[in-house]
């Protein structure tokens, strides 16, 4: 994935928790699939599950967003991955805030959710701009670069980030890699720090 | 060179730094809990991938377990699914289980140090962003995403950039009836709750040093709530104290060569951090939130703010959670009436916490218009309170007196406030619904929870006349 390019979804709050993007009740699952439907659930529906007009993802001219706007500190909270999954499962491909809580952030990367940490301030700007609908806000992941209208500006992300932002690769297999460094510290690794599991019986 | 504890653990069990300075960190420790675990184990099992070390891997049931008596079924069809497959993950993983009706059933961060399951300066991860707790026995100890959880299992290690350091140098005496509760809040405030993105923060100081383990737990369990990566505090006598004897702590023949060990990984005295903080705590007051964020909070004497005192920006945030929380500028928090009390979770569930709340109960009664709970941390925190007779202190006073988990701190069982209930909560996190649909939060003290349940609205407790110790 080089390139995320799509509608822009002005969600201009600061502190938007895991809790807000996906309440608990939906985390009795033994699938990550499907969550989209619970995005923002609290936000997006009211008691009756009925659509809350004044939200905005439920307004016409934002049902297509694929590119989140926020503010700071977004996906504090719990570290429950199932956020992640709601907003991809959405189709929500990227989200631009000043700050992210540092787990969402990575549970984020894993499942190629592209987090941009921006300036507020042209954030606050990019989000006027939203407002009216139909602003496609169009992210170079290679060249870390975001143009929407005419403007074009530049961010920075760690290179482990857009790496794997890039290439999505499978981690896991990466790391057996280096299985030997690992069996090293095994061989090493203090004996009491190792668990039998017999003493549990003692009371 | 001088160095601090945390450089000291990642350095022991750094394995490799791959090209964009990322670390591979081995893991000694991982705690697993039923609500995170099951799209980890299923993908190992459609990858064929084996759990590397069942060994080092601990289950529990924690997060959506039914807190009533545990002979009853279990009504909810989707926490029954997913104990049922923390049941069979664990049985083809071999993993260890403590499972609903274990008597060491708990918290996944209450008996992870009640076990000696966590121990000073190893690396402990667990699917739970409340994994910080761990570091307040000298642990470095990162809360994950399900994807990391996998990773975990497949591998014992994560990939993780090294955080930046952050020192919060506490000095000055907490006075009666102010609690490690009520620092956490205040530090949270001061640090706002992105103030430790990215960092790991160590405790040090004056403070922190005459603090039990216990204390110091219910401080670092709510790091996270001023975004930390993860908080630790340096390992010292009492934590040796408090380690020994537990079950899987280091046998008598190993205990001196640890703590020899251990005592090695304080921080240096000249030791440097990238951000250093210090306060004085002298004359603190019990805290209470009033917003919905863990950093909107004010002591006991105080009231609610208005918008105006904060910057345009932040206004608007502000007046949705007075709008949320139902509560008007000016109003005292000593007004504020509260419908339920919840004292319980992986902030403030510990023996120690349920003995304050017990003294301050003792010989009084439940407010008519309050329905209060204890849901102790652990079924061994349960067992040990009742040996004391702490369960018939709060029955008689009209607290429920409940089994072990999860419950109303994170509203997934039936443990829920309904829609437009004010409660006073020992939990971690005042967020919108987040206790129940409508329901509002206000984080306290276990005294203040207690108290308030007394006398059905916020009193400052350090006005209050408390039962001698219990």
């Amino acid at each position: 994935m080089d390139v995320v390019a799509g509608l822009a979804v002005p969600l201009l709050r600061e502190n938007v928790d895991t809790d807000q993007i996906i309440p608990a009740q939906f985390l009795r699952i033994l699938t990550k699939n499907g969550l989209g439907r619970y995005l923002f659930y609290r936000w997006r529906y009211d008691q009756d599950g009925k659509p809350k007009p004044e939200f905005v993802l439920n307004d016409e001219r934002f049902k297509q967003a694929t590119v989140l706007l926020a503010l700071k500190n977004f996906g504090i909270g719990s570290s429950r991955e199932n956020a992640v999954w709601a907003l991809t499962d959405y189709g929500i491909k990227a989200v631009i805030a000043p700050s992210f809580g540092d787990i969402f952030y990575e549970n984020a990367v894993k499942n190629g959710l592209a987090c941009i940490r921006m300036d507020e301030k042209l954030i606050q700007q990019i989000g006027r701009e939203a407002e009216a609908g139909g602003l496609t806000v169009r992210i170079n992941i290679k060249e870390q670069s975001l143009s929407y209208g005419s403007q074009s500006v530049h961010y920075t992300m760690e290179p482990s980030v857009r790496r794997r932002l890039m290439s999505g690769e499978d981690e896991i297999e990466n790391t057996m890699k280096y299985e030997n460094k690992i069996m090293a510290y095994e061989q090493r690794m203090k004996k009491f720090y190792r668990v039998d599991r017999k003493r549990l019986l003692y009371e | 060179m001088a160095t601090t504890i945390i450089e000291k653990i990642w350095k022991e069990h750094e394995l490799a730094v791959d090209d964009d300075g990322r670390s591979l960190i081995y893991i000694d420790r991982h705690l697993t809990h039923e609500v995170t675990s099951p799209v980890a184990f299923e993908d190992l099992r459609i990858r064929g991938r084996k759990l590397r070390r069942p060994d080092l891997t601990v289950a529990v049931m924690d997060h959506n377990v039914p807190t009533g008596p545990r002979e009853e079924p279990i009504r909810d069809e989707l926490s029954y699914k997913q104990m049922q497959a923390l049941y069979k993950n664990s049985e083809d993983f071999e993993t260890m289980l403590l499972d609903y009706y274990s008597p060491f059933q708990g918290i996944i961060h209450i008996i992870g140090p009640e076990l000696g399951l966590t121990l000073p300066g190893m690396t402990l991860a667990a699917g739970d962003s409340h994994t910080s707790t761990h570091g307040a026995l000298g642990a470095l100890a990162f809360g994950i995403g399900t994807s990391e959880v996998e990773h975990v299992f497949a591998t014992q290690t994560l990939w993780l950039k090294k955080p930046k350091t952050m020192e919060i140098k506490v000095s000055g005496s907490l006075g009666q009836g102010v609690y490690s509760k009520d620092l956490a809040l205040f530090l949270i405030g001061q640090l706002g709750t992105g103030g430790g993105i990215g960092h790991i923060l160590e405790y040090t100081g004056e403070t922190i040093r005459s603090m039990t383990p216990d204390e110091r737990m219910t401080l670092c369990n709510l790091s996270t709530e001023a975004g930390a990566r993860s908080s630790i505090i340096s390992p010292d006598d009492k934590t040796f104290n408090y380690v020994r004897g537990r079950a899987f702590a280091p046998d008598e023949d190993d205990f001196n060569e640890a703590v020899e060990y251990w005592r090695t990984l304080a921080s240096d005295p000249n030791a440097t951090y990238d951000k250093s903080y210090s306060f004085d705590v002298s004359g603190l007051k019990p805290m209470v939130t009033w917003g919905t964020n863990p950093s909107m909070v004010v002591p006991v004497t105080g009231s609610i703010p208005s918008p105006d005192q904060f910057e345009a920006s932040r206004r608007p945030g502000i007046e949705a959670a007075l709008k949320y929380m139902g509560l008007t500028p000016g109003q005292a928090i000593t007004d504020i009436k509260v419908d339920r009390v919840f004292i319980g979770s992986c902030t403030n569930s510990r023996l120690s916490d349920l003995t304050i709340a017990a003294r301050v109960v003792k010989g009084r009664k439940v407010s008519n218009s309050v329905r209060a709970m204890v849901v102790p941390g652990s079924q061994y925190v349960k067992r040990n309170a009742e040996r004391k007779g702490l369960h018939s202190i709060f029955l008689e006073a009209g607290f429920e007196w409940r089994n072990a988990g999860c419950s109303m701190c994170i509203g997934m069982n039936e443990d829920q406030l309904l829609p437009g209930e004010r409660a006073a909560s020992t939990t971690n996190r005042n967020f919108e619904n987040r206790q129940g649909p409508g329901g509002r939060t206000h984080l306290v003290s276990p005294a203040m929870a207690a108290a308030a349940a007394i006398e059905g609205h916020f009193v400052d407790i350090t006005q209050w006349d408390m039962a001698e110790a219990i």
